[in-house]
């Protein structure tokens, strides 16, 4: 079932390039969701719902005209037409006849486990599950958290460049956080697991040992020290999460930071930007990833984008709007929230590429720093390249040991040089999934890395180094 | 627009016997204007509406919601709710909220001209902030972006129990995000103003706020590690302080994931600090008269000179500990679901101006602006571990600039080791007011 008719689409851009414009587009959006979530074992509320809408744009120059509407209708569309266009009033249009190729359709690869078509008992049960295997570990586990939730997102969408593709994209995700108390006070253990895929998921995760791993953090970090301040060596575990790669220079890369010039990583192709042992890939080609599409929101197909190989600049991720400026193609990295959301240039699965020592070498060859098991969330300042990010599960390295357990902290440092003082870069690699705000919009990303050694970064813990 | 209050009552009066429903909906129309380098980098226009529904039968909740409000997609929500309940557990303590005699407060949030100012007006200010920050100094290199934004925002809740609510408000702003220095060098400043209406737009305001926070970093460098004093600028103890206010969410207290748990009475913080929430207070832009089960807003007090008086409840955490709802409820928009939590809080402000704070504590940090409070701060177990920018202080004066570094301590250690609480409330979009707020022993991690 389309979202909406070819000849109404083709009618509607016609619409909206008659009064002026270089470019229009038309996204129609539909999206299910489905969430529950358990607490004090008590499976407390199931919510679910649908939304669906158009955002129009249209372009002129340098200046996008933006309205969206929940109403489909001819008399709905041709409101947010007219919002959309007002600004356009008198400028030259380059189409007003608009014709659009034969349209590009991606059903879902696994259609047999869409949300809808899976009993909400059964999705129930992994949280019943997930609960005991957590309070399984000890009675130190007081509360345990899980949730649940999937989508079906389908979307169409169609510009005056002839382009009009339909996709529809499928997500799931698990997550749990198990808190325990100790003597010294409440510690917590989170863990998630999400893919884009339906149901099926739960064919390949092991849902206890999720829980598991959540338990144990909680506990282990009840023996936790405060953790060190200062600079120092860190060691990031391939298991960890990529989230610092995302922040140190993934953001930085993105185009309509670089036009602007507010990232450090403008005007630097062809330069040296990092350790020679760093080759940075966004991908959003990844079968299954989180952040994984076969088309971006504006209809470009989904690419494997080399950002940095061997420590060199070698281009920036695009979406349509900054690469009309630059005269050159999308990336495929154009991404909105939802039908409401302008598109922007957006990370898929930004991902560090494995090297050849082995993480026990890399440890072991460490005589003193930190050895951070999982990472947190991050935040960057793209113009002045320093950024934060996590540590949830931590512990010091002393003569090339992984000892004590420390408490959860922040580190900061500065995209360039972090990336230059990178120098170990591991044989083991996996990507965690995440979400990424940008500008009040948030997308489903994922973030990977292997095992990698930093020279030299600040921790911000309350001990002293 | 459509009558909110017709719409509910016309799904709430659909309750089968021994089922009660509550019906969440909202109307809004926003406005958001993009200026970069004196054109308009996108202009946003749009209306959106939706509805939450909330089921209960035999004491199992369900929920589900609709980005519309047309008649069909609220029928199948009202369905795919009651089919949710099925499967959620049997939980006593479930009900909506009833109607408890409090009197809502009488506020004036609207204001017609957000709604009738021409859109090239409201260009022409993104337009004029633009060309305001970089006149303030000639060392501010670009902006990222000039920016215009307006929401007029109407609600209602209606249930089967008698619940009837509608609020209103409108409110603007503009901000900017300024980039000062040369090649070699960048810095960042962000400016803001907010207002009920556009009249009352201070542009001079934010235009000297971005400028002056972007240029006072310039020639900034990381900072010796060890421990100081911090004081904190409105902003940055806003989300300090919005941080230990959502520990006293009894939702949080109840299920053993507060600091604050069977405290009340104790001294949790300095004498200096007397804390309320207080969302009837018209200063708020989140003030409203009614939280979001439709009870009247109320000022209720979190801490009186450091010591904890008490937790905020919605109708279900009053029920489980046989207390009364503070007119606290909170819901995530349409598809979110409802906790208690801290609507509109303030800390009461002190005696001192920032610049006597400043000369008081002598040698220490100024802060001016933090990042990764998501992944630094841990409200459960209180560690607590920030990036920050902001001036070096010596003698009580502003000496270098200084960035690249953590303050990092305990939630807990912070309330007790407020030194002092300035003068200088201030109001922005979100929850919590900002001031002045010094912080002692805090660990500086830098070079």
């Amino acid at each position: 079932m389309t979202l909406l008719d070819e000849t109404v689409v083709q009618k509607a851009l016609g619409r909206a390039l008659a009064r002026g414009g270089d470019f229009a587009e038309i996204f129609v959006e539909e999206k299910a969701t489905f969430s529950a979530s358990l607490e004090d074992s008590l499976v407390e509320e199931l919510a679910s719902g649908t939304s669906r809408g158009a955002g129009i744009r249209v372009r002129f120059g340098d200046t996008t005209g933006f309205a969206h509407t929940a109403d489909l209708s001819e008399a709905g569309l041709n409101r947010a037409i007219e919002a959309a266009s007002s600004l356009a009033r008198g400028s030259t249009s380059r189409a007003a006849q608009v014709a659009v190729t034969p349209r590009i359709f991606v059903p879902l690869a696994h259609e047999k486990a869409i949300p809808g078509s899976v009993a909400k008992d059964r999705k129930i049960e992994l949280l019943r599950r997930l609960d005991a295997a957590g309070r399984g570990q000890g009675a130190a586990i007081r509360q345990v958290n899980a949730g649940y939730s999937d989508s079906l997102r389908r979307f169409l969408v169609a510009n005056s460049d002839g382009v009009f593709v339909e996709e529809e994209q499928v997500r799931t995700r698990l997550s749990i956080s198990c808190i325990a108390l100790g003597d010294t006070g409440m510690q917590t253990g989170y863990e998630t697991a999400a893919m884009t895929m339906g149901f099926e998921l739960f064919d390949d995760i092991d849902v206890d040992e999720l829980a598991a791993r959540a338990a144990i953090r909680a506990i282990q970090k009840l023996s936790a020290r405060p953790t060190p301040s200062g600079p120092m060596p860190v060691v990031l575990a391939g298991q960890g999460g990529g989230v610092l790669f995302h922040e140190a220079c993934g953001h930085g890369l993105e185009a309509d930071h670089i036009l602007k010039a507010s990232s450090v990583y403008a005007g630097r192709v062809g330069e040296t930007v990092a350790s020679p042992l760093v080759t940075l890939v966004d991908d959003g080609t990844v079968t299954n990833q989180w952040g994984t599409y076969s088309h971006d929101d504006e209809g470009n197909p989904a690419a494997r984008n080399v950002l940095i190989e061997n420590g060199v600049l070698s281009d920036y991720m695009w979406d349509s709007t900054q690469g009309s400026r630059e005269r050159r193609a999308s990336s495929g990295n154009g991404r909105r929230q939802s039908y409401a959301h302008l598109p922007m240039v957006r990370m898929t699965n930004t991902y560090l590429m494995p090297g050849s020592q082995s993480p026990d070498e890399i440890i072991a060859d460490t005589e003193h720093g930190i050895y951070v098991a999982k990472l947190g969330g991050g935040q960057v300042n793209t113009a002045t390249g320093d950024f934060v990010f996590g540590m949830t599960e931590a512990y010091l390295i002393e003569n090339g040991q992984i000892t004590a357990p420390l408490r959860d902290a922040n580190l900061i440092g500065n995209g360039p040089e972090v990336l230059a003082n990178i120098d170990a870069v591991a044989d083991d690699f996996a990507i965690i999934p995440g979400t990424c705000g940008k500008d009040g919009q948030s997308v489903p990303v994922g973030c990977g890395q292997p095992t990698v050694r930093i020279t030299k970064v600040t921790v911000g813990g309350t001990a002293g180094a | 627009m459509p009558d909110l209050i017709e719409i509910g009552k016309s799904v709430v009066g659909q309750a089968k016997a021994g089922e009660e429903i509550e019906a969440y909906l909202v109307w809004e129309r926003e406005t958001s204007i993009r200026v970069y380098q004196a054109s308009v980098e996108s202009l946003t226009g749009a209306e959106s509406s939706g509805i939450g529904i909330r089921v209960i039968r035999g004491n199992r909740v369900g929920v589900s919601y609709a980005g519309t409000l047309e008649r069909a997609e609220i029928e199948r929500a009202l369905e795919e709710a009651r089919d949710n309940s099925r499967f959620a557990s049997e939980d006593p303590h479930s009900g909506m909220a009833s109607p408890d005699g409090v009197e809502a407060p009488t506020l004036d949030l609207w204001r017609g001209d957000i709604l009738t100012t021409p859109t090239a007006h409201k260009i022409e200010l993104a337009m004029e902030l633009e060309r305001a920050v970089k006149a303030r100094d000639s060392r501010i290199r670009s902006l990222n972006s000039s920016n215009y934004g307006d929401v007029s925002v109407e609600g209602a809740v209606v249930n089967s129990a008698g619940i009837a609510s509608y609020t209103q408000q409108t409110y603007c702003w503009l901000w900017a995000y300024a980039l000062a220095g040369t090649d070699d060098e960048t810095q960042t400043g962000y400016g803001m103003h907010a207002s009920r209406d556009v009249a009352g737009l201070d542009l001079a305001f934010a235009a000297n706020e971005a400028a002056e926070k972007a240029t006072r970093m310039l020639g900034a460098t990381k900072p010796a590690s060890g421990l100081f004093t911090v004081i904190l600028e409105p902003d940055i103890a806003s989300s300090f302080l919005a941080i230990a206010a959502s520990t006293l969410s009894a939702d949080a207290v109840q299920r053993g994931r507060s600091i604050f748990a069977g405290r009340l009475g104790e001294q949790v913080a300095s004498p200096l600090v007397t804390l309320v929430d207080d969302p009837g207070d018209p200063r708020f832009f989140s003030a409203a008269p009614y939280d979001d089960e439709g009870l009247a807003s109320r000022r209720n007090v979190l801490f009186q000179d450091g010591m904890l008086k008490g937790f905020l409840y919605d109708s279900y955490t009053a029920r489980k500990d046989g207390t009364s709802s503070t007119g606290s409820a909170i819901r995530g928009g349409i598809a979110g679901s409802t906790t208690p939590g801290p609507r509109a809080t303030m800390a009461l402000p002190g005696q001192s101006s920032p610049e006597q704070i400043l000369a008081e504590a002598g040698d220490c940090y100024l802060i001016q602006s933090i990042s990764g409070i998501h992944s630094g701060v841990n409200p459960i177990s209180g560690d607590f571990s920030v990036g920050a920018e902001g001036i070096r202080v010596r003698g009580g004066e502003l000496a270098e600039p200084v960035k690249e570094f953590t303050i990092s301590s305990n939630l807990q250690k912070m309330l007790l080791d407020v030194r002092a609480v300035g003068n200088d409330l201030t109001f922005r979009p979100g929850g919590t007011a900002g001031l002045t707020l010094a912080i002692d022993n805090v660990n500086v991690s830098g070079t």
